[in-house]
């Protein structure tokens, strides 16, 4: 066997399916452990989930932990998190990641509390690296990096005396490698260890919804902030989106004073794209904005503030009034 | 029934409306430098809590951890409806993360005794992490329904609520006690009721060293609420090691303003040629189809 601390991803399935971001973390759960010299494992739950785990291996899982039980073919809080907490102390890994996803800021709390080990949300970025404390040198541990207070600032978070060392990261931030189908996962059956008196939380019912917009696989995005947050302004971005066969973002004040939903938000706490061309729309560009939208290809950014942060980072400019600008660009472009 | 509550509410800084020395060099938050506010999902909690003690009858109970001056928001429970108000503050709980703080606050709770719900914010917009809550829940060994868009039925032993999930929402059961997380979109917080500002406005604060249990018993044997009460450290009975920065495993590491990193960027006049010739250009680049 391995005694070293390998890096763990919470494996996170919904109906049966493996959610995407469990993908993704086992990309970047592959750069960790390859710089740390240590294995990829995951910890899966569920009822009948097996026939989907060998997909695993071909995003650089090298072993799972699989639990299955009838009981655990919906998730609940408490036992989700009996069971990564027992797979955690059985096989120690160093390092542990979570989707920030509603099941991921549920069951991660409850599994760092139980283990009182630092716990991470949101993070944009992850590293190795050292740490010092007064004399003392922590090699090789997890840098835990995310904007704060309001936008100006990214902090390193590190946890050096936590065993794991345990992080959040939100669907989308980190990319999902191109897969290799000749890789293999060793799938590892644990027996189920909770009680019946564990499942405290009965499911009545799970009513799915479409999403309204799908942003992430949209091409082309326009995004309204709160510059662009009247119904005039709003309509004119969405006949923009649509002329370009794009879909209609925003920034998250915009969610927040109820103009559009969530679904539409761009950002840290929202959704993050790379869509080939990003207009932003009257917004201003603060971190947690750009964290969500940075990598498209191109932006264009509207406002009427020449000093907005937003034209640092992008492609085309243009300075005036965003209604002004928006008419001019769906004039233009039904010409062109 | 006499439903028992405990919402735990913050105090944060406005996020909105941050400076520059928004943060000290030692990595941790310069709250003189920052407005406070109420944490926005800890009013939809507490409004959660107030429908159903309008609902059932019942008590409230709301508990806030941080300095002297987060007596602030406990007022602002009362103001709206709350029966008491309990702020643990001690210079050894400064510098927190949400392992302390859940500690702390589970201390708290145990000292108030008994209770049916627990009603949390979903997150605090100082770090949007989402954390204390199921934290506490785990530390107390109860049940939590996170994410709670509504609360969908009560009885005198079990809530049913509705949580959003990415792709849809669930219809969730849960016995007493449980801990919920509440979400914006859960409820309309009311406003502070005038009546009750007039007499809450100048309440004092009580530093309690007595148990919860005496001083609640000699609270309810007068009408109105004269104190706000002040636990410490030991108060609450807790670990001081635990507490604070020493209870603390997340340290922060560095601080980085950020520093934009250009890329080459154009400027493009608001004029109908240039915007004309920008959009054939990323038609001609197949930017755009
Ligand atoms: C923990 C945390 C998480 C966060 N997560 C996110 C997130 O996921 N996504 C997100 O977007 N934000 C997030 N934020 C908020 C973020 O910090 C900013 O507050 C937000 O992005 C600002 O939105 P905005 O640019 O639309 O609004 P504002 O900052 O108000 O900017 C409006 C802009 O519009 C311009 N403008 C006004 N009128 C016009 C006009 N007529 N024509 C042209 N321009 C005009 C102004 O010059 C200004 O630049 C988060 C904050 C915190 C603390
Ligand atoms: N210092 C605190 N005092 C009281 N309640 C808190 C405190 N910190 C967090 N909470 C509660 O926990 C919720 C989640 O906080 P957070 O994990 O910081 O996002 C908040 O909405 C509050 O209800």
């Amino acid at each position: 066997m391995n005694n070293k601390k390998n890096v763990m991803v919470f494996i996170e399935s919904r109906a049966g399916k493996i959610a995407e971001v469990s993908l993704e973390l086992l990309g970047a759960a592959t750069d960790l452990a390859k710089k740390l010299g240590v294995q990829v494992e995951a910890v899966a739950i569920g009822h009948n989930l097996i026939d989907e785990l060998s997909v695993l291996g071909h995003y650089g899982c090298q072993r799972v932990y699989y639990i299955d039980d009838m009981r655990l073919n919906h998730f609940t809080s408490i036992p989700y998190a009996k069971i990564v907490v027992s797979t955690i102390q059985a096989h120690n890994p160093g390092i542990v990641l979570f989707g920030a996803t509603t099941m991921g800021r549920d069951v991660a709390p409850r599994v760092a509390s139980a283990l009182k080990c630092g716990l991470t949300a949101d993070c944009t970025d992850l590293k190795i690296g050292e740490h010092k404390i007064k004399d003392k040198v922590y090699q090789d541990i997890l840098l835990q990096i995310r904007p704060a207070f309001g936008g100006n600032i990214i902090a390193t978070i590190v946890s050096p005396e936590s065993v794991p060392s345990m992080a959040t990261v939100r669907e989308g931030v980190m990319k999902m490698v191109t897969p290799n189908p000749d890789l293999t996962v060793e799938i590892i059956s644990e027996a189920c260890q909770v009680n019946n008196d564990d499942f405290l939380t009965e499911v009545l019912e799970v009513i799915s919804e479409e999403k309204a917009v799908n942003l992430k696989a949209a091409q082309v995005i326009v995004s309204a902030g709160m510059g662009a947050s009247d119904p005039e302004a709003i309509a004119l971005a969405q006949n923009l989106a649509h002329a370009l066969c794009g879909e209609l973002g925003c920034s998250r004040p915009v969610v927040d004073s109820g103009i559009l939903d969530k679904d539409h938000q761009v950002g840290q706490t929202g959704i993050t794209v790379r869509p080939n061309l990003y207009i932003a729309c009257g917004i201003s560009g603060q971190i947690q904005h750009r964290a969500g939208m940075s990598e498209a290809k191109r932006i264009i950014a509207i406002n009427k503030d020449p000093h907005a942060p937003i034209f640092a980072i992008a492609h085309y400019g243009i300075i005036g009034d965003v209604k002004d600008i928006l008419t001019k660009m769906i004039k233009a472009y039904k010409k062109a | 029934m006499d439903l028992r509550m405990i919402v735990t509410v913050k105090q944060v800084p406005d996020t909105h409306n941050v400076t520059g020395d928004a943060m000290k060099d030692d990595g941790t938050v310069n709250r003189a430098a920052l407005p406070t506010i109420f944490n926005p999902e800890d009013l939809n909690a507490l409004e959660e809590a107030l429908k159903l003690k309008e609902r059932t009858g019942g008590h409230i109970t709301c508990i806030s951890m941080g300095p002297p001056n987060a007596v602030e928001v406990l007022k602002e429970c009362l103001y709206r409806g709350a029966d008491d108000a309990i702020l643990i503050s001690d210079r050894r709980f400064a510098g927190a993360d949400t392992l302390a703080t859940s500690y702390a606050l589970k201390c708290a709770i145990e000292q108030v005794g008994k209770y049916d719900l627990i009603l949390c914010g979903r997150q605090a917009i100082d770090g949007d992490t989402a954390q204390v809550g199921p934290q506490i829940a785990e530390k107390l060994e109860i049940n939590q329904l996170t994410c709670v868009a509504a609360v969908t039925e009560i009885d005198n032993k079990s809530i049913t609520a509705k949580r959003s999930v990415e792709d849809g929402y669930e219809i969730v059961k849960s016995d007493f006690p449980a801990l919920l997380t509440i979400t914006a979109s859960a409820n309309e917080p009311r406003s502070a009721n005038a009546k009750k500002v007039m007499t809450y406005k100048n309440i004092g604060k009580e530093i309690c060293n007595s148990s919860y249990h005496e001083s609640y018993m000699a609270a309810e044997s007068c009408s109105i609420l004269s104190h706000v009460k002040e636990w410490n450290v030991e108060a609450i009975k807790a670990d001081p090691v635990q507490c604070g920065l020493s209870g603390s495993p997340t340290k922060v590491k560095k601080i980085q303003s950020v520093v934009l990193t250009g890329c080459e960027s154009r400027q493009v006049a608001n004029s109908d040629i240039a915007i004309t010739n920008l959009m054939n250009e990323l038609v001609s680049e197949n930017i755009i189809g």
